[in-house]
């Protein structure tokens, strides 16, 4: 009962965090409640017996790309944004924009459905269906990531790799103009 | 209640306590070993030799009206310090300072001295060092003074780029130990090689353990590496505008950030509890013993050594410390592979 109770306040706080996240217009507040979005899904990883991936949220989003997110803020010293007036001229306020953007939220609102329908079936947590010991174990973690999955680890890395090869350049290309 | 838990609610507490005493007397220690280094007392009124200096200077800040600037963002502004304590005693909770005990035979079942025995402990404890930024980026954003968001931005560059030196120094340790678990790291190296040299990983991890320790001063702003408080150019820094307690709790935060350093160094390079001379019930003894000469250390190389600039931070960060971790890394898996093979 009380790992119930304390799956729906993290849930609640996960969602509640998110909801903040794009309702109000303080980007500083923002940030931080995204934070605690992403800590509130920890406590959810440690709920299902897996305190690597909690950790590894809690080190890789919370500690380091927030970090970034919030240097970038500060930098930029982004003030409260105001409620933009409505410009008809705007590229993003085409009808036809409005609508593809439309057509996308009611797909994600019908894939949503479709996979809570779906996931109603499955009985108990996912620890209690074998799954403990293949997640929790950083030993098993770290077997399964370069034998089975070896293609996908190398090619997100190349991915990464080159994305901030490609930061470099354009940072780069300025300095070199002038 | 039974008598394991109510002991282990003491250690709990005890521990608390003892990091809470440790900030108070490092402030003393810092001031009083500054002094002789610069051939003079240092504190000398309050108490025998300045011994209470620490609690007048408390009940001195308690006192002093709390400041808030009128273009301050009120709920970060308060948010700040608070975040900066929380993390800085939280990250304790995953360092174990003693063997398990039963306290002579009094317990049935060994009590484990710490708050919380993890089976991914470093990760644990690197996780939650690592929220501790956001105090002081945060404190330097919401006070709306220049020198302040300088501070925070300083803090923010800095930690991030003295992180990954750090954790990848702690990443060659975990390979050598095969553990994430602190306890475990420990009891890796009792023991002695050859009878007399203690089978610590500070001589196996030479490299590792002297970019632990420089990062980790970097990590908790100590000078050489304090940008983010560079008192000559900002003030003070991300809390310049801070009065009262909540000024108080940043160099709280600070000095307990330092005792963690300095406890989970000891863990994981100096053997932990392990020693000589003294049986395993008392290795707790050994444990603060190598804490206190670490943090002697620290506070030996922030009176010495003078500031560096900004750019030479950021230049020896990336450019000499973090390839050195790494090599140091690669050396280590490729060596353990060698020998288990």
């Amino acid at each position: 009962m009380p790992e119930t109770l304390v799956f729906y306040l993290l849930s609640g706080l996960a969602i509640g965090a998110s909801a903040i996240v794009i309702g109000q217009r303080n980007p500083m507040y923002s940030v931080m409640m995204l934070i605690a979005s992403f800590g509130a899904l920890a406590g959810l990883y440690v709920q299902l017996d897996a305190p690597f991936v909690a950790v590894a949220q809690i080190i890789i989003y919370a500690g380091a790309i927030m970090v970034l997110f919030l240097f970038v803020v500060m930098l930029l010293n982004a003030s409260r944004e105001n409620a933009a007036e409505w410009d008809r001229s705007h590229p993003l306020r085409q009808p036809a924009v409005v609508r593809f953007g439309g057509l996308l939220a009611l797909l994600l609102v019908v894939q949503l459905a479709w996979a809570l329908l779906s996931a109603r079936g499955l009985a108990g947590p996912v620890g209690a269906r074998g799954g403990a010991e293949t997640v929790s174990s950083v030993r098993v973690l770290g077997r399964v990531l370069f034998t089975d999955y070896v293609f996908a680890f190398e090619a997100t890395s190349i991915l990464i790799l080159v994305a901030m090869v490609g930061a470099v350049v354009l940072a780069r290309r300025e300095g070199e103009g002038s | 209640m039974d008598l394991t838990l109510l002991v282990q609610l003491g250690v709990i507490g005890l521990t608390f306590f003892m990091l809470i005493n440790a900030s108070a007397i490092l402030v003393l220690a810092e001031r009083k070993i500054m002094g002789f280094m610069q051939q003079r007392y240092g504190p000398y009124l309050v108490g025998p030799h300045g011994m209470l200096q620490p609690f007048a200077d408390i009940i001195k800040l308690l006192m002093k009206e709390e400041l808030r600037p009128k273009g301050a963002d009120k709920w970060l502004f308060t948010l700040a310090p608070v975040l900066s304590i929380t993390a800085a005693f939280a990250a304790f909770a995953a360092v174990p300072w003693g063997a398990q005990t039963t306290l002579f035979g009094l317990l049935e079942e060994p009590v484990t001295l710490g708050v919380a025995d993890i089976n991914v402990g470093i990760l644990v404890i690197f996780a939650i060092t690592s929220m501790g930024v956001y105090g002081i980026v945060l404190a330097g954003w919401s006070s709306n003074s220049k020198y302040s968001l300088f501070g925070g931005l300083r803090a923010s560059a800095q930690m991030i780029s003295y992180e990954l030196s750090y954790a990848t120094a702690l990443a060659a340790v975990i390979l050598l130990a095969g553990s994430l678990s602190l306890r475990e790291v420990v009891d890796g190296q009792s023991g002695a090689w050859l009878g007399f040299i203690p089978s610590w990983y500070v001589f196996l991890q030479p490299v590792g353990f002297v970019i632990y320790m420089i990062a980790g001063v970097a990590e908790t702003n100590r000078a050489p590496f304090d940008f983010p408080e560079a008192e000559q150019e900002l003030v003070a820094g991300y809390n310049t505008e801070y009065s009262s307690v909540r000024f108080a709790l940043f160099p709280q935060a600070e000095y307990i950030n330092m005792t963690t350093m300095a406890a989970v160094a000891t863990d994981l390079y100096l053997g932990g509890w392990h020693g000589p001379f003294l049986p395993p019930e008392y290795g707790w003894i050994w444990f603060l013993l190598k804490v206190g000469a670490i943090l002697f250390a620290y506070i030996w190389v922030r009176w010495t050594v003078p500031r560096y600039r900004y750019d030479q931070l950021m230049h020896f960060g990336w450019k000499w410390l973090f390839p050195a971790a790494v090599i140091n890394l690669i050396l280590t898996a490729a060596l353990v592979l060698y020998f288990d093979a």
